[in-house]
């Protein structure tokens, strides 16, 4: 379950959720092209974050020829799986938790 | 023998249970069924072909329909508010991993209160056997016009503009279909409902096609019809698939005439056979 992606495409509110972890597992799988089309779609400051709590460096900027930023930004979105943990609404304080690898972010009627 | 509708009994994350859910993905003939709808939803975004695109599958459940399209090369993220049916999904995936970039999302969440993406995010979307759940209140906070609106608008923005959306649904009637397009319209999308197979109570089937972009809609619902009027009449058995609910009536076009055609001849009437003549405009003799 590639969280840090659901990460940076989930906002509250407009602010990008914070990621908590206590379980992760990570899993490699090949380098593609997808991370060049998943790029536009992330916002990267929040990816970064993301992968900052899962123990991935990235650069403050990411360079779209640097090949080894590239794959690091691979990782981080396709092979880091948090399996146990929660999101963060940094407004609000409301946690999503993630229970193997599935973020709860069900709302109750009367909070939206 | 009146058999109640599952959505009747209650919110769908008390129908779809550990049995539900298990019952539910074990079962060729569902996992046949949703596989057709699947694939048939996949046809109706009319993706650009050969490309992998990223498409959320709205009520993904265990994950049948994802699986159409894994099938078909594209990455998908799934949202339901079942937990054992998202289980199903995840244990599903697991199971299949290793076979490369299956690297798909599932998230908890109920569609009534708006899907949790951001804008822009996904090339399309689909819905197998779900949206219909949203037409019921389970609890007198809920309000059916209120949760369609507000999971048609969260829709509209998370997907990328110009992009489509097909969702299959089983409306309990024609008011229902009506009130889930209508609610669509008011997100501001175009298009309609088509039918497949609209005189076979089994097969009929139910997909709301929508689009962004208001010249790409009318397209989008004909075309597949007539690529499958062709095949089905041929096929002899069902007759004349598709029909637009809303926006402008249908042209009596060659599958209509067809239709009638084959219709009258089921009643055992003399009928002229069908030619290249079939269907076409007559001249204007003024
Ligand atoms: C008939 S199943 C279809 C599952 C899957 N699309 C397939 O083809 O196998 C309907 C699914 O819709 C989900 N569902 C119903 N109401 C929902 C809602 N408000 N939000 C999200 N999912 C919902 C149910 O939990 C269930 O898994």
């Amino acid at each position: 379950m590639l969280v840090s992606n659901v990460k940076g495409v989930e906002e509250c509110d407009g602010y990008p959720l914070q990621l908590e972890i206590e379980e992760m597992r990570t899993e490699e799988t090949e380098f593609n092209a997808f991370v060049h089309r998943m790029l536009p779609k992330v916002r990267y400051d929040a990816l970064r974050i993301a992968a900052a709590a899962a123990g991935c460096d990235l650069p403050e900027a990411l360079d779209a020829t640097d090949e080894d930023a590239l794959r690091r930004v691979h990782t981080a979105l396709c092979d880091v799986h948090v399996v146990k943990g929660a999101l963060v609404c940094p407004k609000s304080g409301r946690r999503f938790p993630i229970n193997n690898g599935i973020p709860n972010m069900l709302l109750h009627e009367d909070e939206v | 023998m009146p058999i109640t509708r599952p959505e009747e009994t209650g919110p769908p994350e008390n129908f779809y249970d550990v049995k539900e859910a298990r019952k539910y993905t074990s079962s060729s003939r569902i996992i046949s069924v949703q596989a057709d709808i699947a694939d048939r939803c996949i046809e109706l975004l009319n993706l650009e072909p050969g490309k992998k695109k990223f498409v959320l599958d709205v009520g993904c459940g265990s994950g049948l329909s994802g699986a159409a399209l894994e099938r078909a090369g594209h990455e998908w993220v799934g949202c339901d508010v079942s937990r054992d049916m998202l289980r199903i999904a995840s244990e599903r995936e697991a199971a299949a991993a290793g076979g490369g970039d299956d690297d798909d999302d599932l998230v908890q969440h109920d569609m009534g209160l708006g899907l949790p993406f951001r804008d822009g995010t996904f090339d399309g979307a689909i819905s197998v056997s779900a949206l219909q759940w949203l037409c019921y209140d389970n609890d007198s906070r809920q309000s059916a016009t209120k949760r369609l609106g507000r999971f048609f608008a969260s829709l509209y923005r998370c997907l990328k503009s110009g992009s489509r959306a097909a969702l299959q649904f089983y409306p309990e009637s024609d008011a229902q279909a009506t009130l889930i397009a209508s609610a669509a319209a008011r997100a501001g999308f175009a298009g309609g409902v088509v039918v497949d197979y609209p005189n076979s109570t089994k097969a009929r089937k139910h997909y709301l096609c929508l689009s962004m972009d208001r010249h790409a809609a009318r397209p989008a619902a004909e075309e597949p019809r007539r690529a499958r009027g062709g095949v089905v009449v041929a096929g002899g058995g069902e007759r004349a698939p598709k029909r637009r609910k809303t926006g402008k009536k249908p042209a009596k076009d060659r599958a209509w005439v067809l239709r009638k055609k084959e219709y009258q001849r089921g009643q055992g009437r003399d009928v002229k056979d069908d030619s290249r003549y079939t269907g076409r405009k007559r001249k204007d003799r003024f």
